[in-house]
């Protein structure tokens, strides 16, 4: 978090957002080039699955989606998968709405666009930062751009690395696990408590359960398995 | 090609949650249990998809040491929950795969 002058200019919040997104790409470009390999091998052409990284942006809900396409899932549980994976950026929208809430329409929905977990991450934590400040910049707005385009830019080059790379790549490498490896190195951060491990254990276990569901829909139950247990531990335990 | 009307509505579903309160500038508050409730959705949604990609194999659960995944996942998984390192579990998991794959060969 580099510091900004006392009174910045536009540019001068805007390249800040840029510089302060950098350290999150670490782990946002390997995820982008496992999205657009996976996404290849699952079937989609290459013009789906980059077209995927602009249109819904959101790289777990864009890898879900991918692995109900790979298994011929109907496209109404694609939909409604990924509407209840992103649903948690409705968290985010709350959250950043009142400081955005002096701006005019074009600039409310470009940065609802760019509301990813990451652009989100590096943008609330800017908010946070200025909290108690008597003065704030009346720029910040570019900041929040310059984190999120930042972000877009490489989620799709990072795509369409992937694209190229999985077609070059042969099945027999066995690349589609990076998925569940991917899953596996971001659940644990959100295992903060017993209620969220038991949202995860119970998920999994109806997950395996119902592999067998018409319709790919042992995803959505057990989705909806997972969040009844965390409610119900968290409320046994409060 | 015929994937892309439904991911076009999954798009605008997803652009209209981001969008809900910047637009609609956070007057209204949902109830609190709904609150609760989405913090348990990455939790549940990832380890759905985690158990059966290791679990299930050509449709059946399979619990042998013949499973090679299951046997790379739990090693991966052991790596992500001390380090919290992603490169790296990934990483480790694919290594494992490829040594198993490579001596069963």
């Amino acid at each position: 978090m580099r510091t900004l002058p006392v009174s910045p200019t536009r540019l001068e919040e805007f390249l800040c957002g840029c510089r302060d997104e950098l350290p999150i790409l670490l782990g946002v470009v390997p995820f982008g080039m496992i999205y657009g390999l996976f996404a290849l091998h699952a079937g989609l052409s290459a013009f789906t699955a980059q077209a995927m990284s602009s249109v819904v942006f959101a790289g777990s809900a864009q890898l879900i989606a991918t692995q109900l396409i790979r298994d011929s899932a109907p496209a109404a549980v694609v939909v409604l998968t990924i509407f209840i994976v992103n649903l948690r950026h409705a968290f985010y929208s709350a959250s950043v709405a009142p400081y955005l809430r002096a701006l005019d329409r074009r600039w409310k929905w470009l940065l609802a666009y760019l509301l990813t977990d990451e652009a989100y991450a590096v943008g609330a934590s800017r908010y946070l930062r200025d909290s108690g400040k008597a003065e704030v910049s009346p720029f910040r707005h570019w900041y929040f751009l310059g984190a999120g385009l930042t972000l877009w830019t490489s989620w799709q080059a990072s795509t369409a690395a992937g694209i190229f790379l999985g077609a070059r790549a042969p099945q027999a490498w066995s690349l589609d696990f990076t998925l569940a490896l991917t899953f596996i190195a971001l659940v644990f951060p959100v295992l903060r408590d017993r209620s969220s491990a038991a949202a995860a254990v119970a998920a999994g276990v109806v997950a395996v359960a119902a592999c067998g569901l018409p319709y790919k829909l042992g995803l959505l139950l057990a989705a909806v398995a997972g969040i009844a247990s965390g409610l119900a531990v968290e409320e046994v335990r409060a | 090609m015929r994937w892309l009307p439904a991911l076009a509505v999954a798009g605008a579903l997803t652009f209209a949650i981001r969008l809900s309160f910047i637009a609609l500038l956070s007057h209204l508050e949902p109830s609190p249990l709904v609150w609760r409730a989405l913090r348990f959705v990455p939790a549940a949604v990832l380890s759905a998809i985690i158990f059966p990609e290791l679990l299930v194999k050509d449709g059946a659960v399979s619990l042998s040491p013949g499973n090679f995944r299951l046997v790379a996942g739990t090693l991966a998984a052991a790596i992500a929950w001390r380090t919290r390192n992603v490169p790296l579990t990934i990483a480790a998991g694919m290594a494992s795969l490829w040594t198993l794959q490579f001596f069963a060969g």
